[in-house]
């Protein structure tokens, strides 16, 4: 039997032994050597400015989220929150460049990017408020669940991609992950399926400096994150990830790319999360306040507003307008999240397996009866049902 | 269970010796006509047919999109394959050994197993993760191991594993239509024990979840699944010759576990032996123990026993004989079961 002949032979190449040639060509992979920048730069000539104007809005009402969900750990109305605060150009532009019929795959700390996509906040802080683990119907958002596990939802938009296009369907899937995530296997793994299967996925990292308190020299020794797309055959793309126009220019042409049938790219921002990793860490332990200090003249939000204002686009009133829609965007967030949650304890028991085991069925009715028992208890007193 | 006789348009139908292996792949082949949403995945599967061959055939008959070759990755396969489930497809992954599905433990415990329970229902992903597993093949290192206590302290997971040619055929459909995760356990010293088998009118198999009793009896009930149902079906036979009359148990599914029929047998016999070839300390012998202990107690004659294996790594192929449970190891344990009203 000949090569030819065999099953599978349209996948296999035989090893040449005396030429070798690589498999990918590398040269269009390596991402610029520095990150790519639209605001200050002439590239900004060629921005939309309604999408520059949109773009500040919901940076604004970003920044708002961000502060609003870190008081609302102050007040016990969150168990914790992971703020994106700094980063908000990154998650709004990554929320921006999906069409409707896209999916979304959020790291935990992506909640702004899944409300810029337009999911309910209170149901995209559910999960941090604790009441139950997802908020929101997968499928009616097409926004995976947060996920907490590092890197273990980049496998999932390759499979989701994957899926979508045996079916035939005109589906992108872009998956967040952060910069300590990218250390992770799955992160490989997943990098490694999409080139393989030319999946229609955009890899988009947020380099935001640290993990917890690892900061990114810890991590890699590669030149950048970007680069290492290069060992999979994918692109990298490098980007500002505090100019909120080219990190939207960048994920829209990784996601037309993605459209078109040519496979996955990586994208690295460069950015910084301005605030502790979460309200419960304390982020002296381990970085001085110069570098952030240095970060604030590099905000996202500034950045753009200085951008507009010198084009005459935006003026004061208009950054009064968009604060004031961030306050009531606020106001509302607060109002809704200071009622407690319906807790369902017995709801426990129902999404386990599609249907109950004898075993969940037991514990279940034993669950009831101790809710009974304090019910009646409250009801009645200590000597209820004695 | 008895073969069916007839096929589908009424003619009878003769059952052939077949192996446990070809009624696998027999049960893929019919999911994936069946239904174009099951798809098989995993290291091998495609131009090969599986190093065990249960997938034989489906890349020829279904195409690479339908039985995909993957990269060598396990996180990535299972991962890969929730995200088709979250598209709405019905993946079979195959992990290439026991040993071999350990990279994907993350994806399994964190996802695959949880993610009906995360999103309230709204998410389930049916997905079969078919896992060959146990010793007694001969195995070098990182082949023989029996990984069933990992999984069944899963919340969120079934754990099926077939011990007859009916049943591999049977509860691999069964557990392909689930819209629950199974870890599908196949024994891979049974993989080519035969029986007459019908392809074309296969017998027809309960839902997952239901043992079976494989021999009825009246002195001690033995409960096993999987590589050790043949050892205890030689057993009860051996245990003849001694006075004692065994029943066997054939649990078929460690998760969900069907404390009825468990119960029933130990209240008839009164006396009760697990036999196993995963390790005993924090094995599924302990677990299945105190469910007895909890709902027979007063009909129990004896300490529930243990039949396992040692609580070592998995021998080197050479050693292995002394590890697993043989006749001899379950006759030995019947005998301990307080036969003198004295002892
Ligand atoms: C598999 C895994 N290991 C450890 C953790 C605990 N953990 C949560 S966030 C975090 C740091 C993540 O850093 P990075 O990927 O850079 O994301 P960032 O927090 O900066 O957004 C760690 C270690 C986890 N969630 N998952
Ligand atoms: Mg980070």
């Amino acid at each position: 039997m000949t090569v030819q002949e065999l099953p599978g032979a349209a996948a296999y190449r035989p090893t040449p032994p005396p030429a070798w040639k690589p498999i990918t060509d590398p040269a269009p992979l390596l991402p610029d050597p520095e990150p790519y920048r639209v605001l200050g730069t002439d590239a900004v000539a060629d921005a939309d400015p309604e999408l520059l104007l949109r773009l500040h809005a919901e940076l604004v009402r970003g920044r708002r989220y961000n502060a609003q969900a870190t008081a609302l750990t102050k007040q016990g109305r969150l168990a914790v929150y992971p703020s994106s605060t700094g980063q908000e150009a990154c998650e709004i532009a990554a929320a921006l460049v999906l069409e409707e019929r896209d999916w979304l795959f959020p790291s935990y700390r992506d909640t702004l990017a899944a409300v810029a996509r337009g999911l309910d906040p209170v149901e995209a802080l559910t999960l941090l408020r604790g009441d139950r683990h997802t908020g929101y119907d997968p499928r009616e958002h097409r926004i995976a669940p947060l996920c907490t596990p590092l890197a273990t939802q980049l496998p999932h938009a390759v499979g989701l991609a994957h899926a979508a296009r045996l079916k035939g369907d005109d589906v992108v899937a872009l998956a967040m992950v952060g910069d300590g995530g990218t250390s992770e296997g799955d992160f490989h793994e997943a990098l490694n399926f999409a080139a393989v299967w030319k999946a229609p996925v955009v890899f988009f990292v947020q380099n935001n400096g640290f993990a917890i308190s690892v900061p990114l020299a810890k991590q890699t020794a590669a030149p950048s994150l970007a680069h290492k797309a290069v060992g999979y055959g994918m692109p990298g793309r490098l980007v500002d990830g505090n100019d909120a126009a080219a990190v939207h220019q960048v994920l829209s042409e990784a996601v037309a790319r993605a459209r078109r049938g040519e496979g996955p790219t990586l994208v690295e921002a460069v950015t910084y999360r301005m605030e502790a990793h979460t309200n419960a860490d304390d982020a002296t332990r381990y970085r001085v306040d110069s570098e952030v200090e240095a970060w604030k003249a590099h905000d996202p939000v500034r950045l753009l507003e200085r951008e507009l204002t010198e084009r005459g686009l935006l003026d004061d009133a208009g950054i009064e307008q968009a604060k004031e829609a961030a306050e009531r965007m606020a106001a509302a967030l607060r109002e809704r999240m200071n009622a407690d949650p319906e807790l369902t304890p017995m709801d426990l028991f129902t999404h386990v397996y599609a249907e109950q085991t004898s075993q969940l069925r037991e514990q279940a009715a034993a669950l009831r009866a101790e809710l009974d028992a304090e019910q009646d208890h409250d009801e009645h007193g200590p000597e209820a049902g004695r | 269970m008895t073969t069916a006789a007839v096929t589908a348009d009424g003619r009878p139908v003769k059952a052939k010796p077949a192996t446990m292996a070809q009624a696998l792949g027999r049960a893929l082949r019919d999911s994936m006509a069946e239904d174009p949403t099951v798809h098989v995945l995993g290291e091998d599967v495609g131009t090969l047919g599986g190093v065990f061959r249960i997938t034989d055939g489906l890349a020829k008959e279904f195409g690479d999109d339908r039985c995909t070759d993957t990269p060598l990755a396990e996180a990535g396969i299972l991962g890969a394959a929730v995200g088709m489930a979250m598209y709405g497809l019905r993946p079979v992954v195959e992990m290439q050994f026991d040993a071999f599905a350990y990279p994907a433990f993350e994806q399994l415990m964190s996802h695959v197993a949880k993610m009906r329970n995360r999103t309230g229902g709204a998410m389930p992903l049916p997905i079969t993760v078919r896992v060959p597993y146990g010793g007694g093949i001969g195995g070098v290192e990182h082949h023989s191991d029996s990984s069933e206590a990992y999984y069944m302290a899963t919340p969120g997971l079934h754990v099926v594993t077939p011990a007859t040619v009916d049943d591999a055929y049977g509860l691999l459909r069964e557990s392909i239509a689930s819209d629950d995760p199974v870890v599908f356990l196949e024994p891979k010293r049974l993989y080519w024990s035969k029986a007459d088998w019908s392809p074309e009118a296969p017998a027809a198999v309960e839902p997952i979840g239901r043992a079976v009793v494989r021999r009825p009896g009246r002195s001690a009930t033995l409960i096993t699944y999987g590589p050790s149902l043949p050892v205890c079906m030689e057993a009860a036979e051996a245990a003849l010759a001694e006075g004692w009359d065994l029943e066997v148990v054939d649990l078929r599914s460690l998760v969900p576990f069907d404390d009825e029929t468990v119960a029933a047998s130990v209240r008839r016999t009164g006396r009760a032996v697990v036999v196993h070839e995963s390790p005993g300390f924090g094995g599924p012998g302990g677990e299945i123990a105190a469910r007895i202990t909890e709902r027979c107690f007063h009909h129990l004659e004896a300490p529930v026993l243990r039949v396992a294996g040692f609580d070592i790594p998995y021998p080197p192929p050479m050693l292995e004989r002394h590890h697993l449970p043989g006749v001899d190891r379950v006759l030995d344990a019947v005998a301990r079961l307080q036969w003198e009203a004295d002892s």
